[in-house]
């Protein structure tokens, strides 16, 4: 008998992780935000309910600044697996018209942040997937696998439930919910790897090709539609880039690349001696913004 | 210094490389020390050596290590590991954090745990996933308490690969005699605490020495890195693999009338295609008819994958039953032994109902009044009445129905167990199981022709409980006594369980502490079901001011045969009535533990029925029961 190697241990974990909210919540909801980690999320989710489907819808808390590539791929992948997608768009947000270009840090606060609250509670979830890895950022690494929200969503690092073994406490009462990880004990190496070994699909945005970009603040900005809004004398230009991480497209840095190959790009991911997360402006605050966000209830 | 830095196969050939990162095995391993033991340091030097550093973390690092590092010009690797913002403030892990590394043998994850008052919650929390325990050593201290202190815990959670790092050996002039004194030191308490095993490792958490290059300046000693010896040693699921098949059910796959699979996770052992099982508790026998992987379709598998199983005959089979080989399946028992972490800040009630989740089972469990608990830092054995937060004790633990397991040292998948509060569904503490008490695995439930069906029928009703709760000179024994008058008159046979017939008869040995009122309650809620199996419409009044003893009674009912009536009288109020003059007698002192005065009352959050008796009399509350009661199962009354 060979031993498991560690993806398929984390594949296996992943699974029973899956499963067992299924069996203990009451209504569960998988967040399907369309990147990388998402993908492989719902491709886990397939196969613990195959032949079946997952037995829950997908949400998407939209901001309405993705990439145009990521709600091809997000209305593709919904109907593939035949699961319901329930997307949520914060009404107060389109309202007041907030967009990355004039509000800042308030674009993510009202449409992401509140927004998830919002549909967490206008759907009565009990139980929200999301795709977080530990090793993504500090304060990740002590989260739980199942984590522990008040009925207001917040997260109380002090609060948490200690987790043994594979035994996880799902139990709530009223109007109180659980943030559940599958992937957290996944690296981005591991994720990649797992993309490859599987042909899962993801987003032809994670490959370079050439798109039309303008470079501000030292990001590379693609320019994905008519909304951009140019500064006087920027003119995009065309270059071969690809995106390490996906999020709304104003806010989201590129880097030029030529890794237009699954391997190449993971290549191209070992060579580089940075970390992951440059790329996306919501990090560049200090060291315990992600904590401060998490209580608010950002995923 | 130097951050990450890429191995050159990944420039050269990333297909190659890739197909060897597939090929990786995972080891879970935890680090146990205090904070000066230098545990931060050696894993951000774990972390730092394996490459896992990248150039702006390193950058931010020496930053940060110049403005509130404690290593001067140097690096201060603690900082990279130290996560949330409270701790970074106190220069202390308040938590378990976990991280990852990879080398080019293995993917590691880390378990760290900090090093103070909380210590065995979080420890034993880290211990338990993990199949290694690196405990530090400060080479200038030795074998200290605490040192004894996370040996035994590691152990005590089975954990069978120990490596004692001897940190520190730079402070020490690397002196070879000082760290075979220690390791001589050590194995003589590990022997007395049947440790079987250990590997001890002379180191440098700072200077990196033998942590994953050998030290020439301590060219004594032979034997491997940590991070070699690491890369060396089994995983667990190996030794799972060659135990009896065990599947857990976690899920029934259902998704058409032509598809029945039974979902989980293979604790042990290994299922082919044609091998004979037995679904246990139930006993029945049949065979694998079809394996389902996470890679599809597949004759067989193993311990740790996530599997479906199609059986060959149509047998009862679902969420809390085990799947196991016909040959030798796992115990089935209802009393058992247990060590049990207690990890809450409310102490443990003995008697009082807590969940209990082993494997995919949760029923309900009390625990009886520890036998001893441990002293962590002697392992004596003390006396002890309960257990409070961070002690570990032994104690009969008694389930309300008979569950599948298997003693702890032979895996923790059916063999651990958390409880969980009723009320706040907080976890309260870990357990493992020993073994079953000897009275407990031959219960045989007798096979009763007249079935509680047949009682009923037979009165022409359907059994309940009407459970009245509420304060002192609420009002309770009052309402519930024209209630059973209009039930009487209709018909329908009833029966009065109150004060005046138990606490003077059956519960007269039973003090009003707790305890005490906790087993009150239990005798009086099952002595109340046996009524309702007879087919009675049972009437209980009593204060009953613990919400966790009452969802017990609940919980032990079929569903919707108890309502609870929750008789909401002020405080003020049932204290200006006070029938028997309790609440004078308990404002003076003279009555301790009194309800509502000196000890807490739970209120209902959602009763059935809810009677405010400042503004209902109680005929006309007794009226709006009966009218529940018969409104609701007049086609059966």
């Amino acid at each position: 008998m060979s031993t498991l190697t560690h993806l398929q241990r984390l594949e296996a974990e992943s699974i029973h992780i899956l499963r067992e909210v299924v069996a203990e919540a009451e209504r569960p909801v998988m967040l399907y935000s369309v990147g990388k980690d998402s993908a492989v999320m719902l491709h886990l989710a397939k196969k613990a309910f195959a032949p079946g489907r997952p037995p829950f819808p997908l949400l998407h808390v939209d901001t309405t600044w993705k990439f145009r590539a990521m709600y091809d791929l997000r209305d593709k992948a919904a109907a593939d697996a035949g699961m319901e997608l329930i997307v949520h768009k914060n009404p107060d947000a389109v309202a007041a018209g907030i967009n990355p270009f004039d509000h800042g840090g308030r674009h993510t606060d009202l449409w992401k942040t509140e927004g998830l609250k919002q549909a967490l509670t206008a759907g009565g979830y009990d139980a929200a997937f999301g795709g977080a890895r530990r090793d993504e950022e500090k304060s990740r690494a002590k989260e739980r696998i199942f984590s522990f929200r008040s009925a207001s969503h917040g997260w109380d690092p002090k609060a948490q439930r200690p987790e043994l073994w594979r035994l996880y406490n799902a139990r709530l009462n009223r109007g109180e919910s659980l943030r559940v990880f599958p992937l957290s004990n996944w690296t981005e190496l591991d994720i990649w790897q797992y993309i490859l070994a599987e042909g899962i699909e993801i987003v032809p945005l994670y490959f370079a090709a050439p798109r039309p970009t303008v470079e501000r603040d030292g990001m590379l900005l693609m320019v994905d539609d008519d909304r951009f809004r140019l500064k006087p004398g920027e003119l995009p230009v065309e270059r071969s880039i690809r995106f390490r991480t996906l999020g709304c497209y104003p806010l989201t840095g590129a880097v030029e690349s030529r890794a237009d190959t699954l391997s190449a790009v993971i290549q191209e991911m070992l060579l580089t001696t940075t970390s992951e997360r440059q790329g996306r402006a919501i990090d560049h605050d200090q060291a315990a913004s992600m904590e401060k966000k998490k209580r608010e209830g950002y995923f | 210094m130097s951050a990450y830095t890429p191995e050159a196969l990944i420039g050269e050939d990333i297909d190659a490389y890739l197909a060897g990162h597939a090929a990786k095995t995972m080891l879970r391993f935890i680090t146990c020390g205090s904070v000066d033991d230098g545990k931060s340091t050696l894993i951000g030097r774990l972390l730092y050596d394996s490459k896992t550093i990248f150039e702006d973390q390193l950058a931010a690092l020496e930053a940060d290590s110049a403005r509130m590092g404690t290593q001067g010009a140097n690096i201060d690797f603690a900082l990279l590991v130290d996560g949330l913002a409270a701790e970074r403030e106190q220069g202390i892990t308040i938590d378990v954090a976990y991280r990852f590394f990879a080398t080019e043998k293995r993917k590691f994850i880390v378990a760290d745990t900090p090093g103070h008052e909380q210590y065995t919650r979080n420890m034993v929390t880290g211990a338990s996933t993990a199949d290694c325990a690196v405990i530090l050593i400060d080479a200038r201290k030795g074998v200290l308490t605490q040192t004894r202190r996370h040996s035994w815990l590691a152990h005590l959670v089975g954990i069978r690969e120990i490596v004692l790092a001897v940190n520190k050996m730079d402070l020490i002039g690397h002196d070879r005699a000082r760290f075979e004194a220690i390791v001589a030191d050590y194995a003589e308490f590990a022997k007395g605490i049947e440790i079987e095993r250990f590997a001890a490792i002379p180191l440098s958490g700072l200077t990196g020495e033998n942590v994953a290059t050998p030290s020439p300046a301590m060219d004594w000693y032979e034997g491997p890195t940590l991070l070699a010896h690491l890369e060396a040693i089994p995983v667990d699921t190996d030794r799972a693999a060659a135990r009896p098949f065990r599947l857990p059910v976690q899920w029934v796959n259902r998704p058409d009338l032509d598809f029945r699979g039974f979902s989980g996770m293979i604790a042990s052992g290994g299922v082919a295609v044609g091998d004979r099982v037995r679904v246990v508790p139930s006993g029945r026998n049949t065979s694998v008819a079809r394996v389902l992987t996470a890679d599809g379709e597949r004759g067989h598998a193993t311990a740790g994958e996530s599997v479906t199983l199609v059986l060959a005959d149509e047998v009862d089979c679902s969420r809390g039953d085990v799947i196991a080989a016909a040959e030798g399946p796992p115990q089935v028992a209802d009393q058992m032994l247990a060590t049990i972490v207690w990890m809450a800040d409310q102490p443990l009630v003995p008697g009082r109902g807590y969940w209990l989740k082993l494997g995919t089972q949760m029923v309900n469990a009390t625990v009886q009044p520890p036998r001893h608990t441990v002293d962590v830092n002697t392992q004596a054995e003390v006396a002890a009445t309960t257990l409070a937060l961070n002690d570990i004790g032994v104690a009969e633990v008694y389930t309300d129905r008979p569950i599948v397991f298997e003693p702890y040292e032979e895996g923790a998948d059916l063999g651990g167990f958390i409880l969980i509060d009723r009320a706040s569904n907080a976890t309260v503490a870990a357990g493992m199981v020993q073994h079953a008490l000897a009275r407990a695995t031959d219960v045989h439930w007798q096979s009763v022709d007249v079935t509680r069906e047949a009682h009923a029928q037979q009165k022409g009703q359907s059994p309940r409980v009407l459970w009245f709760t509420g304060l002192s000179g609420s009002g309770k024994s009052t309402i519930a006594n024209l209630v059973e008058k209009k039930l009487h008159a209709l018909g329908k046979h009833s029966f009065l369980l109150d004060g005046d017939n138990i606490r003077h008869g059956l519960n007269r040995d039973l003090d009003f502490s707790d305890a005490g009122r906790i087993e009150n309650i239990r005798r009086i809620g099952e002595v109340a079901r046996l009524m309702a199996d007879a087919g009675l419409i049972v009437l209980t009044a009593f204060i009953s001011p613990f919400r966790a003893e009452r969802a017990m009674v609940r919980s032990r009912l079929p569903e919707g045969e108890f309502v609870e009536i929750f008789v909401d009288t002020p405080l003020a109020t049932a204290e200006e009535r006070d029938p028997k003059g309790l609440y004078a007698k308990a404002r003076a002192g003279e009555i301790r533990d009194f309800t509502g005065i000196s000890s807490p009352y739970e209120a209902p959050e959602r009763p059935e029925i809810k009677i405010d008796t400042t503004r209902e009399t109680p005929e006309a509350a007794a009226e709006r029961i009966v009218e529940y009661v018969v409104g609701v199962w007049s086609h059966e009354l």
